[in-house]
């Protein structure tokens, strides 16, 4: 029972994901099913960039680099050297967390502004290079041919199998999200975030702890760009690195709330469902993008702290629930 | 030879008026520490005013340019009226995130009203020839026009009342609010400025390139690389990464695939952001 009081926030977290991965379940229906993996890959991916935006302080614009990237990786071992889909995941996350620890290493020097000038740059500069890179297709990119979803018993059951790894690594991304919340190194991050150079005379190594926090929010992105792809079908260098959708990734961090590990995640399923919301309605479907950023732009002004930092902040009690 | 010539020239021609585009961003970064994501979509604002003018008042372009920069002036204006003068003291995710809502404002209803098809302002001034090279008539007036700008905005920055009220502010804002200088109009007016200047370049491009509601976004990223380049907040250095900008451009497709030219371009941005941060001629400080 102590247990479970003590990880109370973390179990509403879950709960929020279950409902996701069940709702499909119950309808029965494949357009249901789409919509829900959507949704789980946006919680996922911001929780990981929640790790090095939220709890580090780093404003990372150009995340989805590491998505573009081990979706490229797990792509071409699928699609061209024949891998299992199991093994591109392996080597998706793998390379997208060392790349990401060798551009960590160099970029996590930069503070404020000019790290977040950083990775818009690496993600324009890699988009561009994959471009040119005829190994990766070039510019029209890679397919797969529709014979290899026999191995996972024919394309719908493919699908099907998509969504199940989708749930569990949203799981997994959340429950690493929560590990870090609450542990030591957790703490040192947020100490980086609210001043550096006070976290670093207390003792906290920043560079490591900087650059462990963005390895391990590059990991799981990497993982969900093979996935993606490989239900995708077909791969290309604007599909794998849309700085949009990355500013959409920050966007849902903040409308949650940032630094928090309930925040992500009911930003990104709010965010994705009011575009689908929007998208579909015949009065907004022109302008849903300017519905979007107003929206933005009255949380941004008003509040600041996101949906679950502005509960946190007015009923106090709440915050050992809330994590 | 003689292709390795046009090519420099076309890409110097260009490379001032990139510059132009990025003294605007450099400009704002210099005086309020803000990075402006809204950027892109005035240019692209810049090059739909002279297309509506020319088009559908039937303005010659560059008496347009006049009515576009005021225009840009004022838009800067109410942008930071409304936006960003209550973010200014927040971190920087808040400025990043609420300059990018406004650019999410003005691409959504861009999209909506011109679609996100191609535009052309069919202009022309005929061809000018030098020897071996020949330019485009547009491209020259263009790169005239974007050095008198610079000008410009030299002489009123250095020459001025007002220009010197935002060096002082640049500067430290504190002090000079404690010295009488109204900092909120100060600021306000700076940031017209920097939207000024990037709906006038990009008013200059549309006169050349074709465009769409969506080309403002490969411009904007121009104008980071040309703000590192020459120094986050230096409007002079900013001309001069314009210049290594459009020369790089002019040089790449004589040696390799013109594809490769962004890759170089973005490469040379972490490079100089992690070599020197501080830009080529050195930033505000």
């Amino acid at each position: 029972m102590k247990l479970l009081n003590n990880h109370l926030g973390l179990l509403i977290a879950l709960s929020v994901i279950t409902l996701l991965a069940v709702w499909p379940l119950v309808t029965q229906k494949p357009a249901d099913r789409e919509v829900a993996f959507t949704i789980l890959r946006a919680v996922a991916l911001a929780s990981s960039l929640n790790i090095i935006l939220g709890y580090t302080g780093y404003v990372s614009f150009g995340h989805i680099v590491y998505f573009g990237i081990g979706g490229y990786v797990g792509f071409y071992l699928i699609s061209q050297q024949g891998y299992s889909l199991y093994t591109a995941m392996l080597a998706g996350g793998f390379s997208a967390g060392l790349i990401a620890f060798l551009i960590g290493k160099a970029i996590l020097r930069l503070r404020g502004a000019y790290f977040a000038l950083a990775t818009i740059g690496i993600n324009q500069a890699i988009l561009a290079f994959v471009a040119n890179f005829d190994l990766f297709g070039g510019p029209i990119g890679m397919n797969i041919n529709f014979q290899l979803y026999q191995d996972y018993g024919g394309a719908p059951k493919a699908l099907q199998l998509a969504f199940y790894i989708m749930v569990g690594i949203t799981f997994v991304t959340v429950l690493v999200s929560y590990a870090v919340r609450t542990s030591k190194f957790g703490l040192g991050l947020l100490a980086i975030r609210e001043d550096e150079d006070a976290a670093e005379v207390m003792g906290v190594v920043a560079p490591n702890a900087k650059t462990w926090a963005y390895v391990l929010s590059a990991i799981f992105p990497g993982i969900i760009g093979t996935l993606f792809f490989f239900k995708n079908a077909n791969i290309q260098p604007h599909d794998a690195f849309p700085l949009h959708t990355s500013i959409e990734l920050l966007v849902m961090v903040m409308l949650g709330g940032y630094g928090t590990v309930l925040g992500p995640i009911l930003g990104a399923a709010g965010y994705q469902r009011m575009r689908g919301l929007l998208l579909t309605s015949p009065f907004f479907k022109d302008i849903q993008l300017s519905v979007a950023g107003i929206l933005l732009l009255v949380i941004i002004l008003f509040i600041p702290a996101g949906i679950v930092g502005w509960i946190r902040n007015r009923f106090p009690k709440t915050r050992r629930v809330l994590q | 030879m003689d292709f390795l010539l046009s090519s420099l020239s076309d890409g110097l021609l260009i490379g001032f008026i990139y510059g132009v585009a990025a003294m605007g961003l450099t400009l704002i970064f210099g005086v309020m520490d803000v990075i402006n994501l809204a950027h892109g979509p005035i240019i692209a604002l810049g090059m739909f005013g002279i297309y509506l003018t020319f088009n559908n008042i039937g303005l010659q372009p560059y008496i347009g340019l006049i009515l576009v920069a005021a225009i840009g002036l004022l838009l800067g204006i109410i942008i930071y009226l409304i936006v960003v003068r209550r973010v200014l003291d927040a971190p920087h995710l808040s400025t990043l995130l609420a300059t990018f809502s406004v650019n999410m404002i003005i691409i959504g209803l861009g999209t909506a009203y011109f679609s996100t098809a191609p535009y052309n302002v069919d202009f022309s001034l005929g061809r000018v020839s030098l020897g071996p090279i020949t330019l485009l008539g547009t491209r020259v007036i263009g790169a005239l026009a974007a050095i008198l700008v610079t000008i410009g905005l030299y002489l009123f920055l250095y020459r001025t009342r007002p220009g010197r009220y935002i060096r002082a502010v640049a500067n430290n804002r504190n002090a000079a609010e404690l010295m009488g200088v109204p900092s909120n109009k100060i600021l306000a007016l700076s940031f017209g400025l920097g939207t000024m200047l990037a709906a006038f370049s990009g008013g200059l491009i549309a006169t050349f390139f074709p465009f769409t509601i969506l080309a403002g976004g490969s411009y904007e990223l121009k104008s980071f690389v040309i703000c590192v380049l020459g120094g986050m907040g230096n409007p002079i250095g900013a001309l001069l990464g314009g210049l290594i900008l459009g020369l790089i451009e002019g040089i790449i497709p004589t040696i390799m695939e013109t594809t490769w030219v962004p890759v170089v371009e973005f490469a040379l941005f972490v490079i100089i952001l992690l070599v020197r941060p501080s830009g080529l001629l050195g930033a505000k400080k």
